[in-house]
């Protein structure tokens, strides 16, 4: 049990002593253990490192520290060397007992290290990986700071001061116009200036309460910024929730976050608790006449429920299914409450924005969109993983200096933002700097920061389609338009992928769009019909060859291509062996050859074969 | 109780607090259609037919007159022609997937709607949820709601268990533009009425007709299914 700080002051003594107490020249191996690290097996590594410490003698002369995900993906599982800064990347356990030994005598495996794709350079620090260079890390870089299930790392490394800073002032009022001041904007999708937003709820009538919520939510497929915000650094959102709440006159938080992600559930609850324990959260937070506390809500995961109402709704215990706005949740919301919901990356912004101070902070980024934004770079890409640039960045730096460019052979044609929702942005447009409106504009979204990288063997048609499959089974279908025009849309867009669909068919798609865009009542049906109509934009061409030639340039809808074996072929049998329906013949030596009839199409042949001999056409 | 000023078609009108934008309209005589809006029910929003445009220029949006309140300073249209458009499309799509509905079908002939490019469904109900509410709303019953989402939004009893506290008094059927008028049985070629061979969205049974009270009569189609 901690005992209970009761007044800024003793909050200050606790700061003071934890830093001081702190020795920054131990040697301590960081291993981030985020959901995605663990998956890549951080939890043998930790084991592994705390045996090779124990038996080693080397307690106190090493330390360990066990943190959330630094967005490396690329690299995981993967150990940090403080204070160096060493990275040593994709480790197997039974390194650790090296990596150790290093440790303690102060060296560097050199073999261990990273290389430079191009040079063959070895990469010795974190800092001087490519991948990071052009990056601006003022959220994601506190996630190797700090365990988050121990609030002292937090409070060492410099948090709850911006809470304290703010109490201490004394002036609701100048939270606001802080926040105001810093130009941030709503980091879950909508760009929504948050302290306007902030402003509207702090002027309601205080009388029956008011509401904060942190939406962790995500349901985009492949996002995961948030989760690993919460993950890796869930006291930055408690105090940014204090700070709002402070500013505002709210008198309960709400943090709804989705139960898919149990470490996050689990990390945000043991922050709640210990907070409380310190005296943070509360009645009479460090011994002040301000009460506010925070509870945990589990959502069921359905993507709609990150939109306000639905998620209003979801927390009320009834069906999430979003209403009409107005009224807007600042007016009525939880159980007819002011309510201001917020993303859990704005969340975060908060206690820089205070600690900085937001002049600071307005010069990130550009001028109407200031501060950092965290991606997750996914796809046809040499480098993936989480990404926080300053707003204002190009496509293109985030895409070839920081993600490495291509994969494999294949030229980049697209990339896809925004999430399912979201639209195509092709390479012609890379120049194209990342913020809200520059987005919109070019027919995309922000959405809360998802960006798949998309190369030649990608079928724009099939993109559509994929996520308008999604769509429509995510609708929460009271719309009729949203429900039955998602439905239609994506019969549409499979027949023009199986090669039945028309030139009145895709005129009939295009009308569609934009009336399901016109008419829907929320946000997911106003945007369902962007990854068509950004497509149709974009990549119209490669609809019609679809439906004019039957052929499917990228080589990817299955009802269109043809597998075939050319004279490359040195008759090793490979493909013979890899093809699960027994489609491909040939005697040993011999040019093989592939039933049309009997072949599925799963392209298991062309993976395997060594000599480029299957053509797809 | 305080009153809002806006404008209608290039009308000023002035309309009390909480009045929505379709009762305010209709109060002064300008069409619009509707499908899952009904007198006593509570809005709900659902079928679209109702849009209006509202705001200029840039801001100019469509939304459902139904459920939108009345705002000052607002400026709506009726009849422009993305909301014609918006209406159009909406009622093809229910021609599309509920074409036996005499309801839809007269919607759709007022609107000049005479022909749909999708595939032709046959699906008997639209989830307008007038039945639900009705339900709810003005029998106190609550046997019926919404279940799942998206494509496999469907409305029923909890758990598909016969409810225990349906009374079996046929509004639900009464007020579904789907049941309600039909004039051909789910399959076109067949010209039946067909509306109790349809009743899956309701709590039930079909050896229970004929218990109901139903406003059908003198009507056989259910006679005609158990023989078949
Ligand atoms: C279909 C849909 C899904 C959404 N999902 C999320 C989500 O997962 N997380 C989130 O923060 N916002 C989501 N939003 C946006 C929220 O409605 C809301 O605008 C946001 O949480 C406000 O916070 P902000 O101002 O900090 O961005 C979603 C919106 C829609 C329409
Ligand atoms: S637009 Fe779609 S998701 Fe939103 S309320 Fe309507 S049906 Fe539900
Ligand atoms: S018949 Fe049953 S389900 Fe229908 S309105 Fe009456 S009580 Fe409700
Ligand atoms: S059964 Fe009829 S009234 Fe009920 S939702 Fe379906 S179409 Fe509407
Ligand atoms: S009548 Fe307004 S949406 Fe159905």
């Amino acid at each position: 049990m901690r005992e209970k700080l009761n007044s800024i002051d003793h909050f200050e003594a606790l700061q003071d002593r934890l830093v001081s107490e702190w020795d920054r020249d131990v040697p301590t191996i960081v291993i981030p253990a985020g959901t995605c690290g663990r998956a890549a097996g951080a939890d043998e590594l930790i084991h592994a490192t705390q045996q090779e410490i124990t038996s080693r003698k080397l307690d106190g002369r090493i330390r360990l520290r066990i943190t959330g995900c630094h967005g490396l993906c690329e690299m995981e599982p993967c150990v940090l060397i403080e204070p160096e800064g060493t990275i040593y990347p994709k480790i197997d356990p039974t390194e650790m007992a090296r990596i150790v030994e290093a440790v303690a005598r102060g060296e560097v495996l050199e073999d261990l290290l990273s290389q430079d794709p191009e040079t063959g350079a070895r990469i010795q620090k974190q800092k001087d990986l490519p991948f990071l260079k052009k990056q601006v890390r003022t959220i994601l870089g506190r996630n190797e700071m700090l365990d988050p299930m121990r609030i002292e790392d937090y409070v060492r490394s410099g948090g709850y001061s911006a809470m304290a800073k703010v109490l201490a002032r004394g002036a609701p009022a100048a939270v606001v116009e802080d926040v105001k001041a810093s130009g941030l904007r709503g980091r879950g999708g909508a760009g929504f200036p948050t302290g306007r937003k902030w402003e509207l709820l702090a002027k309601q009538p205080s009388d029956g309460g008011k509401f904060l919520v942190c939406n962790a939510d995500e349901g985009d497929p492949g996002a995961y910024m948030d989760r690993s915000v919460l993950e890796g650094n869930p006291h930055s959102i408690v105090e940014g929730m204090i700070i709002g709440a402070y500013g505002t006159g709210a008198t309960e938080g709400v943090i709804y976050v989705r139960n898919e992600y149990p470490l996050a559930v689990e990390h945000a609850d043991i922050a709640l608790q210990q907070a409380r324990e310190l005296g943070l959260l509360g009645e009479h937070i460090l011994g002040t006449d301000f009460c506010f506390d925070i509870s945990l809500v589990r959502g069921a995961g359905a993507f709609v429920c990150g939109e306000e109402t639905a998620l209003i709704r979801s927390i009320e215990g009834k069906i999430g299914e979003p209403r009409q706005r107005p009224p807007f949740p600042v007016e009525k919301g939880i159980d007819n409450k002011p309510t201001a919901i917020n993303n859990v990356e704005t969340w975060a912004n908060i206690p820089i924005i205070i600690a900085q101070g937001a002049q600071q902070f307005a010069e990130i980024g550009t001028a109407n969109n200031s501060g950092t934004k965290v991606f997750s770079l996914v796809g046809k890409i040499r480098n993936t993983g989480l990404v926080e640039v300053p707003m204002g960045t190009t496509i293109r730096e985030i895409v070839h200096d920081i993600g490495g460019g291509p994969a494999g052979n294949a030229r980049i044609k697209a990339v896809q933002t925004g999430g399912p929702s979201g639209g195509c942005i092709p390479a012609e447009m890379f120049d194209l700097p990342i913020d809200y409106d520059s987005l919109v504009e070019a027919g995309s979204i922000m959405g809360s920061g998802g960006m798949i990288v998309m190369d030649e063997d990608t079928c724009m048609v099939d993109v559509a389609r994929y996520f308008m499959n999604f769509l429509k089974d995510e609708s929460c279908g009271k719309c009729f338009t949203c429900r039955k025009g998602t439905q239609r849309m994506y019969e549409i867009l499979d027949d023009i992928a199986k090669g039945s669909g028309t030139l009145e068919q895709l005129d009939l798609l295009e009308e569609l769009a934009h009336v399901v865009k016109d008419t829907a009542m929320c946000g997911l049906g106003q945007t369902a019909p962007n990854p068509v109509l950004s497509t149709l934009r974009y990549f119209r061409d490669e609809y019609v060859e679809h439906i004019r030639k039957r052929r499917c340039p990228a080589g990817v809808c299955k009802e269109l291509i043809t597998y075939s074996i050319n004279e490359n072929c040195v008759g090793c049998q490979a493909c013979v062996r890899a093809c699960p329906v027994g489609a491909v013949k040939g005697r040993e030596k011999e040019q093989h050859s592939i039933d049309a009839e009997k072949c599925i199409k799963c392209g298991l042949c062309r993976n395997v074969c060594k000599f480029e001999a299957v053509d797809v056409t | 109780m305080p009153e809002i000023g806006l404008t209608i078609n290039g009308l000023p009108v002035t309309v009390d607090e909480g009045t929505t934008l379709l009762e305010a309209v209709r109060f002064l005589g300008w069409p619009i259609p509707t499908l899952c809006y009904m007198d006593g029910l509570s809005p709900y929003g659902a079928c679209r037919l109702c849009v209006v445009e509202i705001g200029e220029g840039a801001e100019a949006r469509l939304v459902s007159s139904c459920t939108y309140p009345a705002q000052e300073g607002l400026k709506v249209r009726t009849a422009s022609e993305r909301v014609l458009r918006a209406r159009r499309m909406t009622l093809e799509l229910l021609l599309a997937s509920c074409p036996q509905s005499k309801t839809i079908q007269d919607l759709a002939a007022a609107h000049g709607v005479r022909q749909q490019r999708f595939k032709q469904e046959y699906e008997d109900c639209i989830l307008c949820g007038r039945c639900v509410r009705m339900c709810e709303e003005q029998m106190m019953a609550k046997a019926i709601g919404f279940r799942n989402r998206g494509e496999n939004r469907s409305i029923g009893t909890p758990f598909d268990i016969k409810s225990d506290v349906c009374r079996l008094c046929g509004a639900c059927m009464y007020v579904c533009p789907t049941c309600q008028l039909r004039c051909t049985y789910n399959e076109p070629e067949r010209a039946i009425c067909g509306a109790c061979a349809n009743l899956t969205p309701p709590c039930i049974d079909k050896e229970q007709f004929n218990d109901m009270m139903c406003y059908m009569s003198p009507c056989v189609a259910c006679e005609i299914e158990k023989e078949g």
